[in-house]
């Protein structure tokens, strides 16, 4: 086709878009992973004797585990003793205490990022907090929040003000003795966010955490906790960019999230790590643990994810649905272009009676990208009447890129009822054919249909970041067609 | 506006036209009848711009421009439509959806401003009437378990909405029974005018008894053997093809 060329040329222009670097002192621990390194981190972080005993535990345990092999991903061998596990920007002796303080360095790229965080260009209706390599540089609306009771601000902070709620909570859903990953991120996390919602809250704002990894050779390994209270709701998003580098840099991210009777927490991602280059040159590993416990009657987590970036993703938001009639949901779009590959699904684990669950999972691969769903529904003795629905698409852009499906059942509850279905399309050359006679380029052709595809995901998202989503749906399969 | 000359168009490697010339002016309707296999929807597929067709010699051109060097979008921006015979199917795409963004590339490119949501639908709504189709539809992902008949008239609204300078119609009448061809018919007859040029591709005179054509072209193995009026249509309807494929044979062997 003559317009290939063109095509071409737009893409080699048009560059992954949150890949600047912020020029900004950093202070950054020595690279390597020991036992003094976890002390050092809990000391940078004046942390209570009984973390850095959980810290040094999960450590210990770590160095009997081996990494997981059991993913569809291919990937060198990391060495973990090349990573830097503490880097956070150089601020003055205390931590800032408003908005004021913190370094405009900062707050700018994150407005780059299309995130202010200065009071009067707040975005409405959403409060942020936002991470920059292992440390939380900020956090909007806390004050309005507090008004209602709501806990919303940094790990660290809470592991000071509400030591109480941590020590509770903390690996409650993701034990420290987990995995791999989760049992590293247990011995050497830096920060995250903490949110706790009291009984009969509903949050009166979408709470979003923004993860931003700057510094090179470093890992980012924050860990958020999410508690909602009898009776709450709350409706939190997290994002996350990261800039371009060539070499593959580490994401390992544990979240837990814990609803009580009636309680429900919606729990959206819209992750853009750098995916690497066309050839597959650098990008992040996101190799992440998020785990929602339905520990209450009739509680509910819902997992919606639009995963676009990163090299490699290894990621299963599972929910453990041990309340009675609680209900468990995931919907996800992953992509794979170029090199990528992701390995991603969810787990529904059914204890409680009459719990049902809902899996949308949505896969496309384009250039050489490899998209394999990997899911597990297991419907546990006790678990009476106990409903699954499970439904997985995948969709093809050209020839070299592969889509597979792992769907695990588990079932030991002979009244369960469980629906499961598949499909696999491919975008044909008739049907872009069919667009561009009617004047649309190839291109807002595949976008078109890609768009149409992820429909049921899509309206899951909260308004802002449906659209947020779908324009990075645009640019990650820029250039799939010729 | 259209200027066909010595067209040849290999597919695969095999020559199905050999040498078409074809000329057609505003307001003109042409209808191009002939057996299967003749070329007939090749010559569609090669005006529209379809992958796949290798045009190993001669020229086509539209309003004076060499159409072969365009890409399939950019003809369709510069007016040329082609009502499909097997229009896909686009799961997940609505028909409305798919339209806007038709009509509204169309416009850009024109320098016309876009067109908003509400003048949208007005004028779905009044093309909509032409061609009787059901509003629902409309609404519905393009194409998807829509009959034959449904998709054919579907083929036609677009038209009207798009509003094209050059319509090529392919086999718009198969798979329609009697009615159905009354109504697609009445809906391209309204569309005729004096600024737009049709090519109706048909294998059966049925259709021009609806749609009356200024001329009647036969394609016969890849080359255009006899031009008429829509008295040519009537004697193909009763005396077939057979006493023009002699020559035709007999000039290929």
């Amino acid at each position: 086709m003559s317009s290939q060329s063109l095509t071409a040329q737009e893409i080699a222009e048009r560059e992954y878009r949150a890949g600047f670097v912020t020029d900004i002192e950093a202070e950054t621990i020595p690279a390597g992973l020991s036992e003094d390194i976890v002390r050092l981190i809990s000391q940078k972080k004046g942390e209570p004797e009984w973390l850095l005993e959980w810290r040094l535990k999960s450590y210990r345990h770590w160095l009997t585990m081996k990494e997981p092999t059991w993913a569809n991903i291919h990937h060198p061998p990391i060495d973990y003793q090349s990573i830097v596990y503490y880097s956070a920007p150089k601020q003055g002796k205390n931590a800032p205490k408003s908005l004021d303080e913190v370094d405009p360095k900062l707050l700018e790229t994150y407005e780059k990022l299309g995130i202010p965080l200065r009071e009067r260009e707040k975005l409405a209706g959403v409060a942020v907090d936002a991470v920059f390599d292992s440390v939380s540089v900020a956090t909007t609306f806390k004050e309005k929040l507090e008004e209602v009771g709501v806990i919303f601000c940094s790990f660290s902070e809470a592991v000071k003000s509400h030591p109480e709620l941590v020590r509770k909570w903390l690996g409650s859903v993701v034990p420290y003795t987990d995995n791999f990953y989760a049992t590293l991120n247990s011995a050497v996390f830096s920060d995250g966010s903490f949110c706790y919602v009291p009984k009969g809250v509903r949050c009166p704002m979408e709470l979003s955490t923004y993860f931003r990894i700057n510094a090179a050779n470093t890992g980012q390994f924050e860990r958020t906790l999410i508690i909602a209270e009898e009776g709450a709701y709350v409706s939190y998003l997290e994002g996350c960019t990261a800039p371009i580098r060539d070499e593959n840099q580490l994401h390992a991210a544990v979240v837990e999230l814990i609803a009580l009777d009636n309680a429900q927490i919606k729990y959206s991602t819209v992750q853009n790590w750098y995916p690497g280059d066309k050839d597959g040159k650098g990008g992040i590993y996101n190799f992440v643990t998020k785990r929602g416990k339905c520990l209450g009657h009739a509680s509910k987590i819902s997992w919606t994810q639009v995963e676009t970036g990163s090299a490699i993703t290894w990621k299963y938001p599972s929910c453990i649905l041990q309340g009675d009639d609680s209900v468990g949901e995931f919907y996800s779009v992953a992509v794979t272009n170029n090199r990528q590959q992701a390995d991603t699904g969810t787990k529904m684990i059914h204890i409680g009676k009459n719990t049902r669950s809902t899996i949308v999972s949505k896969g496309i691969s384009a250039g050489h990208g490899q998209n394999t769903y990997r899911g597990l529904v297991r419907i546990g003795k006790a678990a009476e009447s106990a409903r699954n629905y499970s439904q997985c698409d995948s969709l093809l852009l050209g020839d070299l890129c592969g889509a597979h499906t792992f769907p695990y059942i588990e079932v030991l509850n002979s009244s369960a009822q469980m629906e499961h279905e598949a499909s696999t399309s491919k975008i044909g050359e008739d049907q872009l054919f069919y667009f561009q006679q009617r004047g649309i380029s190839a291109e807002d052709a595949v976008s078109m249909i890609v768009n149409g595809f992820c429909k049921e995901v899509f309206k899951e998202l909260p308004m802002e970041f449906a659209v947020e989503a779908q324009k990075l749906l645009g640019v990650s399969l820029e250039g799939s067609v010729g | 506006m259209l200027e066909i000359k010595n067209l040849h168009v290999s597919v695969n490697g095999r020559e199905i036209l050999r040498g078409v010339d074809l000329s057609v002016k505003a307001g003109e309707v042409h209808a191009i009848m002939g057996p299967n296999g003749s070329g007939k929807s090749t010559l569609a597929h090669v005006i529209a711009g379809r992958p796949g067709y290798e045009v190993t010699a001669g020229s086509v051109r539209y309003e004076g421009r060499d159409l072969l060097a365009m890409p399939p979008e950019e003809r369709a921006r510069e007016g040329v439509f082609l009502a499909f015979q097997y229009p896909v199917e686009i799961p997940g795409v609505s028909n409305v959806y798919f339209l806007k963004a038709a009509l509204n590339a169309i416009r850009k490119h024109r320098g016309q401003s876009e067109l908003d949501a509400m003048d949208f639908l007005a004028l779905v709504k009044e093309k909509a009437k032409l061609v009787d189709i059901d509003e629902a539809l409309v609404r519905r992902p393009v194409n998807e378990g829509f009959s034959g008949g449904e998709k054919k008239r579907n083929e036609i609204f677009q038209m009207a909405i798009l509003d094209p300078r050059l319509a090529v119609l392919d086999e718009t009448d198969s798979g329609l029974d009697i009615d159905a061809l009354k109504v697609v018919a009445g809906g391209v007859n309204q569309l005729r005018s004096p600024q737009r040029a049709m090519v109706l591709v048909t294998h059966y005179q049925r259709l021009l008894d609806y749609i009356v054509p200024d001329f009647v072209h036969v394609l016969l193995d890849g080359r255009i053997v006899k031009s008429g009026d829509k008295e040519l249509a009537r004697e193909l309807e009763s005396r077939g093809y057979e006493w023009l494929e002699a020559p035709a044979a007999a000039d290929r062997r």
